[in-house]
């Protein structure tokens, strides 16, 4: 398959991501749904990669991998804080720092 | 047989990504994002980048998404029905289908948008197959390169990988841990150079007369029973033991 159909996928991918962190309200799916917008961003890193025979854009998304555990990690901590704290977990009822 | 197998893997990716965002349980949509990683790698295997669909297996799909299922778990499936029966409980209407529908326009755009930076851009080379690749033991995408990638030209970048790594743990620890020493949101106490050298809640004279505990009223998790007045204090709670 050439290029360009890997970049149509990981177009669609990231364009669904962003469709869920708008509309949904709880926060454990809408770090899901960050984790389909990262994703997209690593096909594409990949396919580029592919294209140009060169292996930066692996190491690229290998690094991209790790910020997306990374944020998996503070993200879910966050939500357990907030779930022992018994505030609602749904980010319209999380107002607290808009003032 | 190499096309076929990309419109598998691909309509597995789309399938999973719709899933995340249309299905209503979290717990479903974890699953339907485990769907979505492993396709996903089967694209990366027909990129030709062996090591980084390993590590999209090995990692993402199989210790981020055990994280997920912990917390999905701790936290409750049927999370994202609290927020509508508070909604409903306040007199407010859920939100409408109006911000559903900017949405849907909103991401629409972006896809659009997203198509033409992609492949309107007129490069040659995306309607290729990409560059030549040669089967062989340290040849692109084998665990080999990128070691020596990762080692040799982009060691900053490891190295700063790293450390972010170390500093998402201690981050996570801090943020998620049992508040017992510190004060709770109200009564929140002071840190003083003394606690460095000596911890809290471990026998000290001042805890002994009851100075430093009494502003924390909650049961301890081994207490098992509760009292009257505590059960008064959490009837509101969604669980009983902080």
């Amino acid at each position: 398959m050439s290029i360009a159909w890997y970049l149509a996928v990981s177009a669609i991918v990231f364009s669904l991501g962003a469709l869920g962190v708008i509309t949904r309200r709880n926060p454990l799916v809408m770090l899901l749904c960050l984790e389909l917008m990262l994703n997209g961003a690593n096909l594409a890193l990949i396919a580029f990669s592919r294209m140009w025979g060169n292996g930066d854009g692996q190491i690229l998304a290998l690094v991209v991998m790790t910020v997306a555990a990374c944020e998996v990690c503070i993200g879910l901590g966050m939500i357990v804080a907030i779930y022992r704290r018994r505030l609602p977990i749904d980010v319209d009822e999380l107002r607290e720092l808009q003032g | 047989m190499s096309s076929f197998l990309f419109f598998l893997a691909a309509s597995g990716v789309i399938a999973g990504a719709v899933g995340v965002v249309v299905l209503r349980n979290p717990f479903y949509c974890v699953l339907a994002l485990v769907a979505h990683l492993v396709s996903l790698a089967v694209l990366f295997l027909l990129l030709r980048a062996e090591f980084v669909a390993a590590v999209q297996v090995v990692v993402y799909a199989g210790a981020v998404m055990v994280l997920y299922v912990f917390v999905v778990a701790y936290v409750g499936g049927d999370a994202d029905s609290i927020g509508e029966r508070l909604h409903g409980a306040a007199g407010h209407r859920p939100v409408g289908s109006s911000l559903r529908l900017g949405g849907a326009v909103l991401a629409g755009a972006l896809l659009i948008e997203l198509l033409i930076a992609l492949l309107g851009t007129g490069l040659e080379a995306i309607n290729g197959y990409g560059a030549g690749y040669s089967p062989g033991p340290r040849t692109y995408g084998t665990p080999a390169y990128i070691g020596q990638l990762l080692l040799t030209r982009f060691l900053l970048v490891f190295e700063i990988a790293s450390f972010l790594l170390l500093i998402t743990a201690v981050g996570a620890v801090v943020l998620a841990r049992r508040r017992r020493g510190l004060g709770d949101e109200d009564g929140r106490e002071v840190l003083t150079p003394l606690d460095l050298l000596r911890p809290r809640e471990t026998g000290t004279m001042a805890e002994g007369v009851g100075r430093l505990s009494q502003r924390d009223p909650a049961p301890r998790p081994s207490d098992g029973v509760l009292s009257a007045e505590e059960v008064t204090l959490e009837a509101g709670s969604r669980y009983p033991l902080a």
